[in-house]
């Protein structure tokens, strides 16, 4: 059930408990004795929409920053990844392999904002050694969404 | 100037057109609506399969394949049901890959049944038989089953409808429009009656992956079956392939000899991209179709949960993507209802009238959407009858 739950909220997060519980087959106490377990093991850790940002502010702009950083000596990435974190302008941090140490993407209210934040936070932080900045010029995906094309799958309305 | 009422033969001029024409065309015209209409997936196919399909297309295998299909794929298909419901048929001469169960479903009847010959039919179903049945110059005997039987065809009713003249009986299961699956004890006892006639049985089982709670059972898995039936199926349902034009028949050598000769004539062969990617369905998709009951199966829960919440009584279905449910409380017939809907709330139904008057009083709703969607067109019908 843990399963068929999370893949459900992935799907549609708004239903409520009860159409949850229906879907699913099992009861409405379950579904929240089941999901209220998620929240506070922090399996669950929060519930958003799925927002194409430039339908509603043309002006934001996103970034992918890579940096690379010099690990601290019994800590690793973990001090420098969770300060990076702890901006409001970030939304994910995450350690890669490869060329870079730490992935790290912001949205700002302008490129300008966003070139500050960069400038003036991210790259004086102590071990971080150098930032690659890009920015996103438009999604086309996000989180398994596409965001182009209208609601209209092709079929028609009825059919036999 | 031609007088084109002459021109046409009468076996075309005297198929019905739907009684609910009017209904559709409205429906397909208004803006802003929210349909529960239509019978096909929501899902797109597996993107492996559409891959084999391109792939297919860059080596350019676009020549006609055999009539009765590419030998692969026979062999896949044999392989497939022999492996999923317990049916053993020979690729080399007992497949017969088809332009959808449609085409099936037509050339089988046109090759069994002379002037005359009667050809049952369990109703509300799938509105091809009856029409197919007159092309191939039989006559239609329609079966009423009933919701107290779980819309299932009873050995009683098969027996009373059984004539000198029944060539073929239909069997639809699972169910479009009704959902409803046979069991074991029910195909058991349809055989009983059978026995000992040459009644042959047209089993469509395009609907056999989705089913709920157990697996499919086919017809042709059950002792003294195998030898009168041909099983009609395809990918369009279960791998969500409706567009490709993709089905197959699966029965006994001498029969599948002659239907083939007619798919010769008419058809020459299925669309050869189509085939190649149905190869690749059957081999490496049966994780994306039980995602895919998993996923209807939760739909299913809500719109049964749904209609009888709102006082529509609506039998568990079992099989296929549909809900059934009743509306005679209403007192309204099934077109009133479902255009009265249409209008005020802009909801999109199907009247269960189209499947044959036995359907008359129920309406059909398609859980080929998504569990929102379901939720929405709920809310509405919930408004529309709180105002009737």
């Amino acid at each position: 059930m843990n399963k068929d739950l999370l893949k459900l909220l992935e799907s549609s997060a708004r239903m409520s408990c009860e159409d949850m519980a229906c879907a699913l087959g099992t009861s409405r106490d379950e579904v929240e004795r089941e999901l209220g377990e998620l929240e506070r093991s922090g399996v669950i850790r929060g519930y958003k929409a799925i927002i194409d940002g430039d339908a509603i502010d043309g002006e934001a702009v996103s970034a992918i920053i890579e940096l690379k950083v010099t690990p601290k000596a019994g800590l690793g990435f973990e001090d420098v990844a969770e300060r990076i974190a702890s901006y409001p302008y970030v939304e994910s941090v995450s350690l890669m392999s490869g060329v870079c140490d730490l992935l790290v993407t912001v949205r700002g209210k302008s490129f300008k904002e966003v070139c500050t934040f960069v400038a003036e936070e991210l790259a004086v932080i102590d071990g971080v050694t150098s930032t690659a900045t890009q920015f996103i010029m438009k999604k086309y995906k996000e989180y398994g969404v596409p965001l182009f094309g209208d609601a209209d799958d092709g079929r028609g309305r009825i059919s036999l | 100037m031609i007088d084109y009422e002459r021109v046409i033969s009468r076996r075309a001029r005297e198929i019905k057109p739907s009684g609910i024409r009017r209904f559709f065309d409205i429906a397909g015209t208004m803006e802003g609506v929210i349909s529960l209409g239509v019978g096909e997936p929501d899902f797109r196919t597996p993107y492996r399969v559409r891959k084999a399909g391109i792939r297919s297309l860059e080596l350019a295998n676009t020549r006609y394949t055999a009539n009765r299909g590419l030998e692969s794929l026979r062999r896949e298909i044999a392989s497939y049901n022999k492996r999923r419901y317990k049916i053993d048929y020979d690729p080399a001469s007992e497949v017969l890959v088809t332009v959808g169960g449609s085409e099936a479903i037509d050339i089988v009847l046109r090759a069994i049944i002379n002037p005359g010959d009667e050809v049952i039919i369990p109703t509300p179903s799938y509105v091809c038989y009856e029409p197919m049945t007159s092309l191939a110059g039989g006559a239609a005997v329609s079966v009423n089953t009933r919701l107290e039987d779980g819309f299932k065809l009873t050995a009683e009713q098969l027996r009373a409808a059984i004539s000198e003249r029944t060539k073929a009986l239909i069997l639809p299961y699972p169910s479009n429009p009704t959902g409803a699956i046979l069991d074991l004890a029910d195909i058991e006892a349809i055989r009983d009656v059978l026995s000992g006639t040459d009644i042959i049985v047209i089993a469509d089982e395009i609907y056999a992956e989705l089913t709920f709670g157990r697996e499919h059972i086919s017809v042709a898995s059950i002792p003294d079956m195998r030898e009168r039936t041909v099983v009609v199926s395809g990918f369009s349902k279960a791998f969500s392939m409706t567009g490709w034009r993709l089905g197959y028949a699966l029965g006994p050598e001498p029969l599948i000899r002659e239907i083939t000769k007619i798919h010769q004539y008419a058809i020459m062969c299925a669309p050869t991209t189509s085939q190649h990617a149905a190869i690749e369905a059957l081999r490496s998709c049966d994780g994306d179709v039980l995602e895919m009951v998993r996923e209807y199966d939760m739909r299913r829960r809500l719109m049964v949960k749904g209609f009888n919440d709102l006082g529509l009584e609506c039998l568990e279905p079992r099989g296929a993507f549909y809900a059934f449910p009743s509306i005679k409380s209403t007192g309204l017939t099934s077109e009133e209802f479902c255009e009265r809907l249409l209008y005020s709330k802009k909801v999109a139904l199907v009247p269960g009238v189209a499947f044959g008057e036995s359907g008359e009083g129920y309406v059909r709703a398609s859980y080929c959407y998504s569990l929102m969607h379901i939720k929405e067109a709920l809310r509405r019908i919930r408004e529309f009858l709180s105002e009737l």
